[in-house]
């Protein structure tokens, strides 16, 4: 097994706090180093937090198991400077194919804005980006990755919360400030909160396998209903890269997933999908069971969730890790004002206002997708059918077929951070939306708008800057001229700004659109700003 | 909009007949196969939510 790839295996290495037997006080401690745990890690050593990850393990993740990634996630990790080389790597694809029975029935193309510099989407094996993210946490002097560090209990102070945690040199204590719980649907830190995290458990199991073939499927995403090579059941076909293929076939609840794992169960199924004389080799297997899960809270104290340790939604439509990184994006520059003592706590309250309410939209997508792929009664299935029958021919039912409602982000439309538009916008650059990309110009050079938003708050103003920066107490906003520092040279800005002369947006850290205005006025940008960043009146 | 619960339609006999030959050589299965796929067609043609919303509370359907 396991063919393309070679695990790493990170080193275990004593820390000083354990070696001299003295307890460390650390701002962030990050619980997981999956691809949101190592998210975190990256946004808060950027932002300038010194940050301790401890994971159980001491290997990135076995088998491929995320795979699809989508352009926001894609945006965030390049603003954290390593989507390059997943990028390079992935496989980058945009067209849908839904078989229902021996027939194609219905195409779809995700038809991606031009002008961006992220792709819609890409396939890639989660081992290889976990390894990229860590490769670039290894340039922060401020984040230290501990492998075999297991937490093993956990306690709440007033200001700071008291961690146990179990290594190969035995059992130490060390302190966090805040604790940024990402350890996964099955959650430890979860239990040690007591916090509850209810939803709706589906009654099916699905066999998840990595194959190594050279075939000559295209580069889309193949779904089947009821197959002639998988009776009764579904099954998804995914591009990775080095010529892994990623085959998901549904089972149903009364197969045995200790049986259905072994290769002379697995190596039919697929031969019946492939053909006899497609040559193969099996990498990796797994049975899973899915949930649509959320915590109550995203907040308990000062321990944070985030990624599947806070919801946990079924795998169709790629909303797993692709939100996990959207939360990490909400939270880092809130950590970041509220450690450094500029915003009050309560901003980290607008973090689960926020990503609760993306989380829930993320249930009901994935909710819905799941109830179309895997029927509850013989009349939802007929339904179902009925629709798939109808869509070779009808445009009227391509709609209605859910094989999963890929990623996008949610729009924070109702965050309480948002100034409300007092002017009239067309367009979706609504506040609460995340930033459109489009090509710019800077001093002739060739480059892209979302690479000059994030660094802090950001004032983008369409033709003459009136001021440099815009104050708001500690805070100060940076100002960008479309037309002067960015130069807007196919008028894309404009187009999916609605910028005219004049028009202002108050851009957030995380890129999101906080405020917008049609002209530009200092002493109302600084009030957006301190409204994004919950400060009182006394910091205006 | 609303749900329209007057008589509407033209011929009543012959279409109800239409309606009971349309079936009249189906098994149970086939017949309820084609009672989804005119639901869908019928209801794509009225479009409006709130009318599907209302249809499905006069046929005795749950909404919560």
């Amino acid at each position: 097994m396991l063919k393309t790839y070679a695990y790493p295996k990170f080193p275990y290495r004593v820390s000083a706090e354990q070696r001299d037997g003295r307890v460390a006080r650390h701002p962030v401690v990050v619980i997981g180093a999956g691809p949101i745990g190592l998210t975190a890690a990256l946004e808060f050593g950027r932002r300038g937090i010194s940050t301790v990850v401890l994971d159980d393990n001491d290997t990135v993740s076995i088998g491929s198991r995320a795979v699809c990634y989508a352009k926001r996630p894609l945006e965030i990790w390049n603003r954290l400077g390593c989507a390059a080389p997943m990028v390079a790597k992935g496989v980058s694809w945009k067209v849908g194919k839904v078989f229902f029975e021996n027939d194609l029935r219905y195409g779809f193309d995700l038809l991606p804005e031009a002008d961006h510099e992220m792709p819609a989407m890409i396939n890639l094996q989660q081992y290889h980006l976990e390894e990229m993210i860590i490769a670039e946490c290894g340039t922060l002097p401020n984040v230290d990755i501990r492998w075999k560090h297991k937490l093993i209990s956990l306690r709440q102070e007033p200001d700071h919360v008291v961690l146990t945690v179990e290594t190969p040199d035995g059992v130490f204590t060390l302190e966090a400030d805040w604790v940024v719980a990402c350890d996964g649907a099955n959650s430890d830190t979860r239990e040690m909160v007591g916090a509850a995290f209810t939803g709706q458990a589906f009654q099916d199991r699905f066999l998840i396998a990595d194959v190594v073939m050279k075939a000559d499927f295209p580069t889309e995403r193949w779904f089947w209903f009821d197959p002639p090579f998988h009776r009764n059941q579904s099954t998804l076909l995914h591009k990775q890269a080095d010529d892994v293929w990623r085959i998901d076939f549904q089972l149903g609840w009364d197969a045995d997933p200790v049986e259905e794992k072994k290769p002379e169960k697995v190596i039919p199924r697929l031969k019946a999908m492939l053909g006899e004389d497609t040559e193969f080799e099996l990498e990796w297997v797994s049975i899973y069971q899915f949930a649509c899960r959320r915590i109550d809270r995203f907040r308990h104290g000062r321990v944070l969730f985030a990624g599947d340790a806070a919801h946990q939604v079924s795998p169709f439509g790629a909303r797993g890790a692709n939100t996990g990184v959207q939360d990490i994006d909400n939270l880092g520059w809130k950590l970041k004002l509220v450690v450094d003592g500029t915003a009050p706590e309560t901003l980290i309250d607008s973090y689960d206002e926020e990503r609760a309410f993306a989380a829930d939209d993320n249930l009901r997508q994935s909710t819905r997708s799941t109830d179309f792929i895997t029927p509850k009664s013989d009349m939802s299935r007929r339904f179902r059918n009925a629709v798939l029958e109808l869509a070779a021919d009808n445009p009227f039912a391509r709609p209605l077929v859910n094989s999963g409602r890929l990623s996008t982000p949610t729009p924070y439309v109702a965050s309480s951070l948002n100034t409300p538009d007092a002017d009239a916008f067309a367009g979706r650059m609504a506040p609460g939306t995340n930033c459109a990309d489009a090509p710019v110009t800077v001093g002739g050079e060739p480059s892209w708008l979302l690479h000059h938003l994030g660094e802090g708050f950001t004032v983008l103003t369409f033709g003459t800057a009136p001021a440099k920066t815009v104050a708001c107490g500690p805070i100060e906003a940076k100002v960008l001229a479309i037309g002067g520092d960015l130069v807007d040279v196919e008028g894309l800005v404009a187009e999916r700004y609605d910028g005219r002369p004049g028009t202002t947006y108050l851009i957030r850290p995380d890129q999101h659109v906080a405020a917008r205005w049609r002209t530009f006025d200092a002493e109302t940008i600084a009030g957006a700003v301190a409204r994004a960043c919950v400060l009182g009146g006394a910091a205006r | 909009m609303s749900l329209n619960l007057e008589p509407n339609i033209p011929d009543p006999d012959g279409f109800y007949q239409e309606l009971i030959d349309s079936q009249r050589d189906m098994s149970d299965a086939e017949a309820q196969m084609m009672n989804c796929r005119l639901i869908l067609i019928l209801a794509n043609h009225v479009g409006d939510r709130d009318v599907l919303r209302e249809a499905l509370k006069v046929a005795g359907g749950r909404i919560d």
